[in-house]
């Protein structure tokens, strides 16, 4: 095995740690501390929204136009459905635009 | 081990899994796109054992971004679960060391919600159920992860066949899923504006750390209206 794939093993466990300690976390801070201060409370709260908008708005901005547009027509549908029909039919818009269009 | 329970778990875990094993295959699939091997995927679903985390994994992990930095936000992104353990901690007081620490492992979403339900209404939380219900979800999952990767390794341009936008969708549905939370509107505006901006003057990886800074921060700054001591709402991760 080469060194960049060993990385990439320790990469993956690093994760794997990451994501035990969040599991475990709330647990053991539970039974030490009674109570979160409010502005503490709401920053956790803002951070998987605010991480996750970091991988979008900048594919959608210069993602090109092909793929702003399957994101619109992919959003729309996202507002009532789910992810999985967002997916399917993000999915073909893009391959009409590709294929069809440009 | 209560044999009835146990089944329980699993009739219970059952549609959640057949919910969730497109996702485990689309993982797979972007994973051997973004450059990892059939066994890599598999090593990370089986260890990790969070979707939306692994897909913000392989994501970054493509684009070249910094070791540490693909941690924090996997870490970041799972962060919802630190409140999770800390209100399912009430329910599985009476779980041995080793049981906990097999709980706290597979506590997932739908885990979290459907123990907290059984709870409610007034159901035992034992290791049986909660042992059914997380192995039903977590080992087709990893058996997706395998199918999805066999099937990445075939496709030879992702772009041609338009796989390259799944990944942004599925953030923007992970996005639109949290969209009843508090100050929803404001912290994305700000992380978009952000992320946006960084990515021009600063550059890959840097909007993902800048961008989120500037929502959470947002958050903290803004007026408080919760009540405190609620119970913390419950996102889907698919």
């Amino acid at each position: 095995m080469d060194v960049q794939h060993l990385n990439l093993i320790y990469l993956i466990i690093a994760a794997a740690v990451a994501t035990f300690a969040t599991r475990v976390g709330g647990y053991v801070l539970i039974t030490q501390l009674k109570h979160i201060p409010p502005r503490l409370e709401a920053a956790l709260n803002a951070v998987p929204a605010a991480v996750l908008t970091t991988l979008v708005a900048p594919a959608f901005v210069y993602g090109g136009f092909d793929v702003a547009a399957s994101m619109l027509v992919a959003f729309a549908v996202g507002l009532r459905f789910s992810t999985l029909r967002m997916l399917l039919v993000g999915w073909v818009a893009v391959m009409v635009v590709r294929h069809l269009i440009l | 081990m209560n044999r009835d329970e146990f089944r329980q778990g699993l009739r219970g875990g059952f549609p959640i899994m057949v919910a969730a094993s497109p996702f485990g295959a689309l993982f797979g699939a972007l994973a051997v796109d973004n450059g990892f091997t059939i066994a890599d995927a598999v090593f990370m679903s089986a260890t990790v054992y969070a979707g939306a985390s692994q897909m913000v994994g392989i994501e970054l992990f493509g684009n070249n971004v910094q070791p540490w930095l693909v941690v924090l936000s996997v870490f970041a992104v799972n962060f919802r679960h630190v409140l999770y353990s800390a209100s399912i901690a009430k329910h599985i007081r009476h779980f041995t060391l080793v049981q906990k620490f097999f709980a706290f492992f597979l506590l997932i979403d739908p885990q979290y919600a459907e123990s907290e339900r059984r709870a409610e209404h007034g159901l035992p939380v034992s290791f049986s159920w909660y042992l059914g219900f997380g192995l039903i979800i977590y080992f087709p999952w990893i058996i997706n992860t395998a199918i999805g990767a066999v099937f990445g390794q075939l496709i030879g341009d992702p772009k041609a066949i338009g796989l390259d936008v799944l990944l942004p969708i599925y953030f923007l549905g992970l996005v639109l899923g949290f969209r009843k939370r508090d100050r929803f509107l404001p912290v994305v505006a700000a992380s978009s504006v952000a992320s946006v901006a960084a990515m021009h003057f600063v550059g890959s990886p840097w909007h993902v750390s800048i961008g989120a800074l500037a929502g959470v921060l947002l958050a903290a700054c803004l007026p408080q209206e919760r009540e405190p001591g609620e119970m913390p709402a419950v996102e889907k991760e698919a």
